[in-house]
């Protein structure tokens, strides 16, 4: 369960990671691995250390030791949170975050790859077939006909639509979903666990999820989070009936 | 239809800034011609003190257009963009102090006046250079510039936002203020550079040196508009807008923030620098009050009461306050600076989008109307189809341009 070496192919790798703030270790020797082209589940309960976890990885916060490999090469400690984006690691947010003075259309292009120096930017033009996958992605996330509107008109649920939609088109390696189903419709949560599916048989993706129906829809490996450690790891019902974790969840 | 090329394109396409643009060309043309074409005593004669006061108004509204595109497009409030303006002025009348040559009250052929007067021997290094006009007019957007960049440089990279970012800017120009006011610093001190002579060998006090730099001011205007315009119409302001909106967004999608607001706080600031410079040899002098914190917070109610986040706004707020400010002055002194503040109150309580956005919800509403009527009148049969399409058809035209509206003014 805690490999001191990488023997096979891991899209992630973290290794006895730790981090404190303010003398509180919200982080505390984690390690885990997740291999090229998985689906991941990662629960647990409030302060577990799962959006840390998150900040770790896409850089927004450094470990105070402990290594984070991307793709068996690279170690993510290194880097800032636009360079680690720019490797191919996507992140979408708790709280649906779209630019909403914007339209659907401007977002996405945002989101596309090509065109992050500001001369780069300043100069750039829109191919054919970038715009062409731009509507593409519309229509996955169902957005099509409101390519024109401002993001900030949109549904909580859309919004949430739409951020996934501008990881997607980032054509990341491995994403990162920060509770993809928090205000959405029943419709919708079962509609995004298919299209999680369906991205995960190109990316790797961890998704942290409290919607204990969301993760059962997933159907994929799931992980413990507690105290900023993994507790238990494994199937979805197996962990579910793991004493230590029903403890946890439900308290003494 | 014809086939437009790329600039024209892009100009037709900006309804509202065409417009702003048209005015400021028939301004360029008819006030200098009715100014030194008319005699005194004609109906028509535009005054010199007229075209003294409108191009000062010209330079401001370069300053108001330049503090938009950093506060209303990426959302960096900068209360010391009066610090740029300034050190653009100062880079000018070093060059005017220069050109006065032996004329000065002490004749000295090379010192200014003042340094006469503090028995300075020599020209102490940084002024040289600045006899040269090239030279001079490279300095008016360079020191702004570089300063911009490294003070950019360090505050974006160690992530300084909001708040904190606005009360450093306003330290930084507090503390030039007080760095100028000093003899020692070279610049005059107290009393700044003035008793300017003459610009290129135009003298200052002529008509046509005056009217000159009015056109020169509109020009100025003009491309500073274009080149915001550019800026914020390109993808680069897209990020600008979504660095506004949601910078760890911006962030993670994978663009160096920092790097971005660098940029456009350094065009920024030239453009001040180039105001200030065309300011200076229109009002006659430049002294440490122009650094005055005040200074930098009034261009703020000027931009919010004109619109934030379009830049004709912008232009029209910094217009309209100046001139509440020279008829308050002249005629209720006393009143001008709680005017100034109810401007500031009122424009934050009941204008969130300045009179910008009020005039733009008049005309939504005026067509919401029309719309209203013309469906009305669709009933009774023969005439109103035509009608219909005509509205149908507006409606089309005007949706780009809103839209666009609304995206940058939020």
């Amino acid at each position: 369960m805690h490999p001191k070496h990488i023997e096979q192919p891991t899209i992630l790798y973290l290794n006895g990671v730790s981090v404190s703030f303010d003398g509180f270790k919200a982080i505390n020797s984690l390690s885990l691995y997740l291999e090229p082209g998985e689906l991941r589940a990662i629960i647990g309960p409030n302060g577990a250390g799962k959006t840390t976890m998150m900040d770790l990885i896409t850089g927004k916060t450094r470990p105070d030791s402990g290594e984070i490999i991307f793709n068996n090469a690279i170690d993510l400690t290194q880097y800032d949170e636009a360079a680690i984006a720019n490797m191919g690691i996507g992140r979408k947010f708790q709280k649906p975050t779209v630019i909403e003075s914007l339209t659907i259309f401007e977002n996405l292009e945002l989101a596309l790859a090509g065109g992050r120096g500001v001369f780069a930017a300043l100069l750039h033009r829109l191919k054919i077939e970038q715009k062409l996958r731009i509507e593409e992605i519309m229509d996955l996330v169902n957005l099509s006909e409101r390519a024109q509107d401002l993001a900030g008109s949109l549904s909580h649920g859309q919004k949430q639509w739409l951020e996934i939609g501008m990881l997607l088109i980032q054509e990341p390696e491995l994403l990162l979903i920060d509770e993809p189903a928090a205000g959405m419709t029943d419709l919708e949560t079962e509609k995004t666990a298919e299209l999680f599916k369906e991205v995960s048989q190109r990316h790797s993706l961890v998704v942290v999820e409290h919607d204990m129906e969301f993760v059962h829809a997933l159907d994929c490996k799931v992980t413990v989070l507690h105290e900023g450690r993994v507790l238990a790891e494994g199937a979805l019902d197996q962990v579910q009936n793991n004493e230590e974790v029903i403890e946890v969840y439900l308290g003494r | 239809m014809v086939k437009l090329g790329p600039i024209t394109r892009f100009i037709m396409q900006d309804k509202a800034g065409r417009n702003m643009l048209l005015v400021l060309l028939a301004v360029a043309v008819l006030v200098p011609t009715l100014n030194l074409a008319l005699s005194e005593g004609s109906l028509l004669h535009v005054p010199t003190y007229m075209v003294t006061l409108l191009g000062k108004y010209l330079c401001y509204a370069l300053l108001a257009l330049a503090v938009d595109l950093i506060w209303g497009y990426c959302g960096i409030l900068s209360l010391g963009h009066g610090a740029f303006f300034a050190l653009g002025g100062y880079a000018m009348g070093m060059y005017l102090m220069r050109q006065i040559g032996e004329r000065g009250v002490y004749g000295h052929p090379e010192l200014p006046d003042f340094m006469v007067f503090l028995n300075w021997q020599e020209l102490p290094w940084y002024w040289y250079g600045f006899d040269n006009f090239f030279f001079a007019m490279l300095m008016v957007g360079l020191v702004p510039g570089l300063l911009a960049f490294t003070f950019g440089w360090l505050a974006f990279r160690s992530r300084v936002t909001g708040v904190y970012l606005s009360i450093i800017t306003q330290a930084l120009t507090y503390a030039l203020m007080l760095a100028f006011f000093r003899n020692e610093m070279g610049f005059g001190g107290n009393n700044g550079l003035t008793d300017f002579k003459d610009l290129l060998g135009f003298s200052l006090q002529a008509d046509s040196t005056r009217a000159g730099l009015f056109v020169a001011s509109c020009l100025a205007l003009t491309i500073g508009y274009l080149v915001s315009r550019w800026i914020v119409t390109s993808k680069l302001g897209r990020v600008l807008v979504s660095i506004r909106d949601a910078e760890a967004r911006t962030r993670f999608l994978g663009y160096r923030v920092d790097k971005f607001k660098l940029f456009v706080f350094v065009v920024s600031a030239v453009l001040a620098g180039i105001a200030g410079a065309l300011y200076v040899p229109q009002v006659g002098i430049i002294n440490p009050g122009e650094f005055s914190p005040i200074n930098s917070i009034e261009i703020i109610v000027w931009v919010a009461l004109g619109g934030r986040g379009t830049l004709y706004g912008a232009v029209i707020g910094a217009v309209l306050v100046n001139y509440a400010k020279s008829y308050f002055t002249a005629e209720f002194p006393e009143l001008w600076l709680f005017f100034l503040g109810a401007l500031f109150v009122i424009s934050t309580l009941f204008l969130p989008n300045g009179v910008v956005g009020v005039v733009e919800q008049v005309k939504q509403l005026t067509i919401r109307n029309r719309r209203g009527k013309a469906t009305d009148a669709v009933v009774p049969p023969p005439e109103p189809a035509g009608g219909q399409d005509r509205t149908a058809e507006e409606s089309a035209e005007n949706k780009p341009a809103k839209a666009n509206l609304t995206t940058t003014t939020n």
